[in-house]
């Protein structure tokens, strides 16, 4: 990853930024907590796609095949089944991650347009499935009233005594993204995201010096489908139901545009852009229907003014400060 | 050590190598020449398993490593460098090698240390033995065109290879960078006691330090032996006669 | 007699599918084979030949009633835009990451999408046929509309005409080289971004063509872009992205599995497309008529 500047390097991010999360629920009101809710959901969705992205290389126009799976097996589960949500989240992380493995077993072995159209593929089988399987899905009216799990032993917990459910529901939201974010970042600096980086780098290289590309890049693929999963799973009951729309193809497209407005070379890049995006759209749509409109010249303005996205923009423009102030004489 | 026996490739009626014998054995320095399309680059991306061989095999120490994978090859003590520098830009030269250590020593699974902090010794101490000491640092995209084909050589080596395929390790060098590559080639090859077998266009290289030279035309072997006997066979005079020599034969 | 007539109905609704989606995919083939960029905003193109087919029909209602003059421009009015896009937009994207150039056909997808809605709102529209194709034919007991069999006849004429415009015309055989090896291309001084921006007006064209001709037969609503795309998409997959004739057969396959699979298993039939793509792209990524990329 490229270095920010020194300043931003001391600064703990991962703390402020979990501060400032866990107070969101003490200070804002309930639409806040709402608001911090679903960015802190599509942040761990949007790193997810990162892993793949950013750290090895991966183009995936189907990754919302995984969130869409882990909010599916959960809400079935627990609406249909009345399973805890305890039992039923890991159920659909582990049911996100089995169908990573299958499917990108068959994706791994393809290159560039024709992986992405295989991952958009199978996205699109598991749309049909969710689509017309009424039995099970609910076909094209989904499943509404989705349970909320049970949260009333953290009304024992001091601090949190006497916060609503919504406020409950994002308390144990952050923690469980906080942990998978954390989770990732340890992966990403471990010597297996190493392995993953120079994949992305030079796969022909990588595999000179050893590495088994393919199995590598399945790897990266199944973690990034585990981690959506969780996302999904969190979102369906976020949402009081699932729905299909959440794994048509256009929705692949909106997480990938949040990491990249966010930027993919810093691991807080697609928190960032996660947070805007969500941000701008409850604005936007409270003014105007139009906005794809909007999310469409956002993306324009990205592609040809910032490709390095809000924190490669930032990074950059603290760089260029800093050769500023160090003058033409240099350091 | 590594042992070629009627290697052949065809892409559709194109014969690009034809029952391809070469042997080097252990601690020797041997070269493949021969005028462009003459299938050098197809030899060694046989060799290292790039591309399946249509009749042959390929030993190293006696084990049949025809056709495998270039991942496994390097486990077995095959090294090689490309022809067209091949590294890894965005990272830094240290973070270049450090994969190659971290990939050989079987730290690819390691979900749980912090990557920066292994093999920093070993990592930096290889750079110094191939004179990138200095530059451990800087993002290896910037670095010169010599320096990154050092850099190829630096990753190469970390994952201790006990043979060393160089394609072209001098490519568009100016005499002075070639004298030093050479140098530092030889260098290395002596002290790590290695295997080298390296292609080449630069006849003044070749002869300087190659022990043994076959040289290859068409796709065939012509010519098989030490430098004088080669330098002196009508056959490889014939090829090259019109050709670019550097180094004529004196 | 009657069952087998109705297969035969069921198949000509195929081959009708499939030729109007052979008119849009061909243009997304052509221009994946020569400018390598993979273009989203191909639905966007279709819909907006929809939408202005219906405009041109409104305009000229009160002069003239012709479909065919609408529809010509129609897709001369997408041509033209396609041909802005390229020569303002895509072409600065030339030398990024693909991934970037599929984003900036996305982002197209977005802005026409609510440009669309924006001037002709939410509502279905639709198109009457033109009054010489007004009626339907009997074959083999089967009632076929005539402007469903004129549709199959133009998409092969059209075909066939294709076919030989890149095998006999210079152009053509410009289009060819440049799929195979554009930098040489440039390098023997052909006007390489002439011949893009070329490439992309015609596709453009055929797409704007493909949707203004659909307008008779399916309603003009908000979101027939964005399921049309991926229509498009299974039917290169199947062909081989950037071959002609993978193309044609692609759309007729894709048509006739369509067609027969809402009849054999109705809530299987939207999986099985996407099934076959994926098979497809598993076992012979270069689609049937394709030549493996290196």
């Amino acid at each position: 990853m490229t270095s920010g500047t020194v300043l931003a390097r001391r600064i703990p991010w991962t703390l402020v930024v979990f501060v400032a999360a866990m107070v969101i629920p003490f200070l804002g009101s309930r639409y806040d907590t709402f608001l911090a809710t679903q960015i802190a959901i599509s942040a761990l969705f949007a790193v997810s796609l990162n892993l793949l992205l950013g750290t090895t290389g991966l183009v995936s126009f189907g990754h919302v095949a995984y969130f869409g799976i882990g909010s599916y097996v959960c809400g079935i589960l627990m609406k249909t089944y009345a399973v805890p949500f305890a039992l039923a989240l890991p159920a659909a992380a582990f049911g996100s991650a089995l169908s990573s493995l299958v499917f990108g077993y068959f994706c791994v072995r393809l290159t560039r347009i024709y992986f992405a159209m295989l991952t958009l593929a199978f996205s699109q089988i598991i749309w049909a499935i969710c689509f017309k399987w009424n039995e099970v899905t609910g076909g094209d009216q989904g499943l509404s009233d989705v349970p909320y799990p049970n949260l009333d032993w953290m009304s024992s917990i001091p601090f949190f005594g006497d916060f609503g459910i919504g406020d409950q529901f994002y308390v144990m939201t952050l923690a469980l993204v906080m942990l998978s974010l954390a989770a990732m970042h340890r992966i990403i600096a471990s010597p297996f995201g190493r392995m993953l980086t120079t994949i992305r780098e030079n796969p022909e290289r990588a595999a000179s010096i050893g590495l088994d590309v393919r199995r590598y890049e399945l790897a990266a693929f199944v973690a990034a489908g585990f981690f959506a999963g969780i996302a999904g799973a969190l979102f369906g009951i976020f949402n009081r139901g699932v729905f299909p729309d959440f794994v048509y193809w256009p929705k692949s497209a909106e997480v990938m545009i949040m990491t990249i407005l966010g930027g993919i070379e810093h691991f807080w890049g697609p928190v960032v852009g996660a947070a805007t995006l969500v941000i701008l759209n409850q604005e936007v749509t409270s003014y105007t229907e139009y906005w794809p409109f909007v999310l469409g010249a956002i993306l324009l303005v990205l592609l040809f003014a910032f490709p390095g996205g809000i924190v490669g923009g930032l990074t950059a423009g603290f760089a260029w400060l800093r050769r500023k102030r160090r003058g033409p004489a240099g350091a | 050590m590594l042992e070629v026996r009627g290697l052949s490739k065809s892409f559709g009626g194109f014969r690009a190598v034809s029952g391809v014998d070469l042997a080097v054995a252990e601690g020797e320095i041997a070269a493949v020449i021969g005028p462009n399309g003459a299938g050098k680059s197809t030899l060694f991306n046989l060799i290292t398993g790039h591309l399946q061989p249509t009749a042959g095999r390929v030993l190293v120490d006696g084990r049949d490593i025809t056709g495998v994978a270039p991942h496994k090859i390097c486990g077995m003590g095959l090294g090689r460098s490309f022809q067209r520098t091949n590294i890894f830009p965005k990272l830094t030269v240290l973070e270049n090698v450090q994969a190659a250590f971290l990939v050989h020593r079987g730290q690819g699974p390691n979900f749980w240390s912090r990557s920066e902090k292994l093999f920093l010794g070993e990592s930096e101490a290889l750079l110094a033995s191939i004179g990138l000491g200095d530059q451990a640092r800087f993002t290896a995209g910037t670095l010169s065109y010599g320096n990154q084909k050092q850099l190829e050589l630096g990753i190469a080596l970390a994952s201790d290879p006990k043979i060393l395929l160089l394609d072209e390790p001098t490519a568009g060098m100016s005499a002075s960078e070639t004298h030093e590559t050479i140098a530092l080639i030889e260098r290395i090859a002596h002290e790590r006691r290695l295997t080298l077998l390296f292609t080449e266009h630069d006849m003044a290289v070749v002869f300087s330090i190659a022990q043994k030279i076959s040289v290859l035309h068409q796709g065939r072997v012509i010519a098989h032996g030490d430098p004088s006997s080669v330098r002196a066979d009508p056959e490889v005079r014939r090829v090259y006669l019109g050709d670019h020599s550097t180094g004529a034969p004196s | 007699m009657a069952g087998a007539s109705f297969l035969f109905t069921q198949f000509l609704g195929g081959l009708t599918t499939a030729m109007f989606l052979f008119l849009l995919a061909s243009g997304l083939s052509l221009v994946f084979g020569v400018l390598r960029v993979l273009n989203f905003a191909h639905g966007s193109f279709y819909m907006l030949g929809a939408y202005l087919a219906w405009q041109a029909v409104a305009w000229l209602a009160p002069v003239l009633e012709s479909f065919w003059l609408a529809a010509l421009i129609a897709a001369l009015g997408v041509a033209v835009l396609g041909g802005l896009i390229e020569r303002l937009l895509l072409r600065h994207m030339y030398g990024r990451e693909e991934l970037y150039q599929l984003l900036l056909t996305y982002a197209l997808v977005l802005i026409l999408g609510d440009a669309a809605k924006a001037l002709w709102g939410t509502q279905q529209l639709s198109v009457s046929r033109p009054a010489m194709l007004a009626g339907g034919i009997r074959i083999f007991g089967g009632e076929l509309p005539a402007y469903n069999l004129f549709i199959m006849l133009a998409g092969t004429a059209i075909a066939v005409a294709g076919w030989l415009v890149l095998t006999r015309s210079t152009a053509g055989r410009m289009v060819r080289a440049a799929a195979l090896d554009r930098e040489m291309l440039g390098a023997l001084g052909a006007n390489v971004g002439a011949l893009y921006t070329g490439m992309f007006v015609v596709s453009s064209f055929l797409a704007g063509l493909s949707g203004a001709l659909v307008t008779p037969i399916e309603s003009i609503v908000p979101g027939m872009d964005v399921e049309i795309i991926v229509e498009a998409f299974i039917v290169v997959v199947i062909g081989g992205l950037g071959s002609f004739w993978g193309t044609f057969w692609g759309s007729v396959i894709y048509g006739q599995v369509l067609s027969f699979g809402i009849l054999i298993l109705p809530s299987f039939s939207l999986f099985s497309v996407f099934a076959l793509m994926a098979v497809i792209l598993i076992v012979r990524p270069w689609g049937l008529f394709g030549r493996p990329l290196r």
